[in-house]
């Protein structure tokens, strides 16, 4: 049960009715990707081209296995909310803009689940 | 809006004419890079799906990356990641109300290109000598 009245919740929420919450969220997952970012590129400059031995090895560390899992999600979340606004800026056709705008939630989204699947599975199985 | 426009009456020239300024460039670089990021991040998590399937097929994926088709495209990501990240920081100063003034938004600007690229020439320098 909401408190506020219509008016007061509309001056809070703006034209696209959720506030400042897309903004938020840009600006927090952009922060929690500073340090990863700067860990991931060490990590990966020496994993690309690597044996696959070494590539399994660096996953088996559970450290390592949070690291890109915290890395994928917090990019496939920025990533969309990123999408979304160049979407929204650059496509004028209404039905166009919100296909694109499925398709791309869909697919980041899809991207974040693989990607977690992906590391826990190497993570705990190892190399086949 | 661009629909409301009577087809065949000419337009000032505008973008075509002017020369945008480097804070300009570096925005419209910012956009670029992050869907260049989006893209490169299915692409990562395409590289964990080969790892998890097994070392036949990681073998392959490892011969598409060593061409130079590979290689560009990862000279690609990397400089889109590092520089997103660099005027990333500087759009959370700005976020906070800092660095507006136009000396120092320029500054920042030249800054932030010359630190990406430095960063990006460095680690393929390092790990390719």
């Amino acid at each position: 049960m909401s408190f506020q009245t219509p008016l007061a919740r509309a001056k809070g929420l703006g034209s696209a009715k959720d506030g400042t919450h897309h903004f938020m969220v840009q600006r927090l997952s952009a922060i929690a990707l500073i340090p990863l970012t700067l860990c991931f590129v060490f990590a990966i400059i020496k994993l690309v081209g690597a044996d696959y031995q070494t590539v399994v090895a660096w996953f088996k560390s559970p450290f390592n296995a949070l690291l890109m899992i915290s890395f994928i999600l917090m990019s496939a979340w920025h990533g969309a909310l990123g999408a979304q606004v160049v979407i929204e800026d650059y496509i004028h056709c209404e039905s166009m803009k919100i296909f694109l705008l499925i398709i791309m939630k869909l697919a980041t989204g899809l991207a974040a689940i693989a990607g977690v699947w992906f590391v826990v599975l190497i993570n705990l199985r190892g190399g086949v | 809006m661009a629909t409301s426009t009577p087809r065949g009456r000419p337009l000032s020239p505008h973008l075509q004419v002017y020369n945008l300024p480097i804070t300009a460039r570096l925005s419209v670089l910012h956009r670029g890079t992050g869907m260049i990021l989006v893209f490169g991040t299915i692409l990562l998590v395409a590289w964990l799906g080969v790892i998890a399937s097994g070392s036949q097929n990681y073998l392959f994926i490892n011969g598409i990356l060593a061409s130079w088709m590979g290689k560009i495209a990862l000279i690609g990501f990397s400089f889109s990641l590092i520089y997103h990240l660099c005027n990333g920081v500087r759009h959370l100063f700005w976020d906070i109300g800092k660095g507006f003034e136009n000396s120092c938004v320029n500054r920042t600007a030249y800054l932030t290109i010359t630190i990406a690229v430095a960063l990006t020439a460095g680690i393929w320098l390092l790990t390719t000598l």
